[in-house]
């Protein structure tokens, strides 16, 4: 029987890592995520895991650290947010491309500047090109689970890669929800014990991480590097199978809801899809076709496998929690728009910038963006295809 | 994929090469001529030298070889000419020379 609890997001990820019972945890504390190495701190004091803690001097230091103990052969992770993630900025592209399979719960939380600790996705889009598999929450529930799923992903043979579990700060971090949560002797079961085949204190060979490649190297590995990041959908959907065993709750690489006579879709992600599914039921009770999509694996980005579900559409949104600065689309809006291009879809894409540090998403600010795709279909103007969702204008 | 450090070659593909470009084996620098980095050449003087060994630790690339606790003439496959042992010798028993060799 799974455990019916009452827990905030950060605290459900503490929990999944105290089932996880890892070797390691550096960690520094950043606003929205401190609760995660605050919670297991005291499992660590209690003497309910054997982790090794250590409190380091700074992000740069936590993941400095993650990647020793992980190239060492244990198994490792750590928590952060925001400007903590910034600061690991070059250790997270050693991390990938050494094929470090090191857990990080990341709770997104805005960038500098203005300097601001709300909720929005511009730390984990400042990573996604770093080589770690992202997979974002909608819940608590979510932010359990896929913490839960993600070293079978990472340490996969065919993947070992570093993987980010993301939930949004303070929506889903410091809200208590109901969760169901699985019995610790599941969840070792499930995650199993870390044997990787070669690591730095392995007393049957030694090994040399993270040499320097030279122009005929460097190429070939990043490649190679980028093969294994592919290598994740598949065995992220495997997972979610051999999850949903243990669970009963269904993961795949995104979540469609009312998409299939849709003619108008959101493309959105992390806690604002509970809000659109909200803005969907609303709509559908007037008569309106209206569906979302949620992405729940961003790296690797499911490419054909969205363009498959929507490219029927004609009219979509795509919601994205940051400015990407480039003036014309956020991360989200250029993933899906190329991604029909290739699939040769002939749908009208518009793309919104929603909620950045903090901005309220309601119901009703997402029915705006169902009823402006809308009006597109009527007047056949598309205009401006780069908004700004609740601006003061 | 081959994990054998001597099969890593300029012409494998990205299909052959280890996980990370990683190595498994220890002490791989021995196989690369570094020396052939050097400008200038450290000459040891052998009557001069008193076995005080205060050059051994000082030598970034290990280039000096102790035998029965002697050092011996310069390992000029991987010393890449710096000169600190020059400077650490109390008894002028090594000299620079300009040039490779």
């Amino acid at each position: 029987m799974s455990i019916r609890e009452r827990l905030s997001g950060n605290e459900a990820v503490a929990v999944a890592m105290r089932q996880i019972n890892p070797d390691v945890m550096p960690a520094f504390p950043i606003t929205p995520s401190t609760e995660i190495p605050q919670y297991f701190s005291a499992f660590v004091a209690n003497g309910q895991v054997d982790t090794a803690f250590v409190p380091v001097e700074s992000e740069h230091s936590a993941m400095s650290a993650a990647i020793g103990a992980e190239a060492a052969g244990a198994r490792t992770l750590t928590a952060t947010s925001s400007c903590g993630l910034a600061l690991m900025w070059e250790e997270l592209y050693v991390a990938a491309s050494d094929r470090l399979p090191i857990a990080l719960a990341l709770v997104n939380r805005a960038l500098s500047g203005p300097i601001n600790i709300n909720c929005d996705h511009s730390d984990a889009m400042g990573a996604r090109d770093a080589g770690w598999i992202q997979i974002f929450s909608e819940s608590n529930q979510e932010a359990y689970d896929n913490f839960v799923q993600a070293y079978r992903i990472a340490e996969h043979k065919d993947v070992r890669l570093p993987i980010m579990i993301c939930q949004d700060g303070f929506i889903t971090s410091h809200a208590v929800e109901n969760i169901e949560l699985i019995e610790d002797d599941k969840v070792k079961a499930f995650v199993g014990e870390y044997c990787p085949e070669n690591y730095l204190l392995n007393d049957n060979g030694t090994m040399a991480v993270g040499p320097y490649a030279i122009p005929a190297y460097y190429m070939e590995t990043k490649r190679a590097q980028l093969e294994a990041l592919k290598n994740a959908k598949k065995v992220a959907l495997e997972v979610a199978e051999e999850f949903e065993k243990i669970s009963g709750r269904k993961y795949g690489l995104f979540e469609t809801y009312k998409t299939e006579d849709a003619d108008y879709i959101m493309i959105i992600m992390g806690s604002a899809a509970g809000t659109g599914k909200e803005a969907v039921d609303e709509l559908r009770a007037e008569g309106k076709k209206v569906g979302l999509l949620k992405i729940r694996l961003f790296r690797p980005f499911p490419s054909e496998e969205i363009a498959n579900a929507i490219k029927h559409v004609k009219y979509i949104a795509c919601m994205d929690r940051t400015e990407s600065f480039n003036g014309h689309s956020g991360p989200i809006g250029n993933d899906v728009r190329t991604a029909l291009y290739n699939a040769k879809a002939d749908c009208e894409v518009i793309n919104y910038v929603y909620g950045i540090g903090g901005r309220d998403v309601t119901v009703e600010s997402l029915k705006s963006v169902y009823e402006a795709l809308m009006e597109i279909e009527k007047t056949g103007d598309v205009g401006e295809r780069y908004h700004y969702l609740s601006l003061r204008d | 994929m081959s994990k054998s450090f001597k099969d890593i070659k300029e012409t494998n593909t990205w299909k052959e090469l280890t996980e990370g470009c990683n190595i498994y084996e220890g002490a791989t620098s021995k196989y690369f001529n570094t020396g052939e980095w050097r400008v200038d050449t450290p000459i040891f003087i052998e009557e001069k030298c008193k076995q005080c060994l205060l050059c051994i630790p000082v030598c970034p690339d290990s280039s000096i070889p102790v035998k029965d606790m002697k050092r011996l003439d310069f390992d000029y496959d991987h010393c890449k000419g710096c000169g600190i042992c020059v400077k650490v010798c109390p008894f002028g028993a090594i000299e620079m020379k300009k040039g490779e060799n």
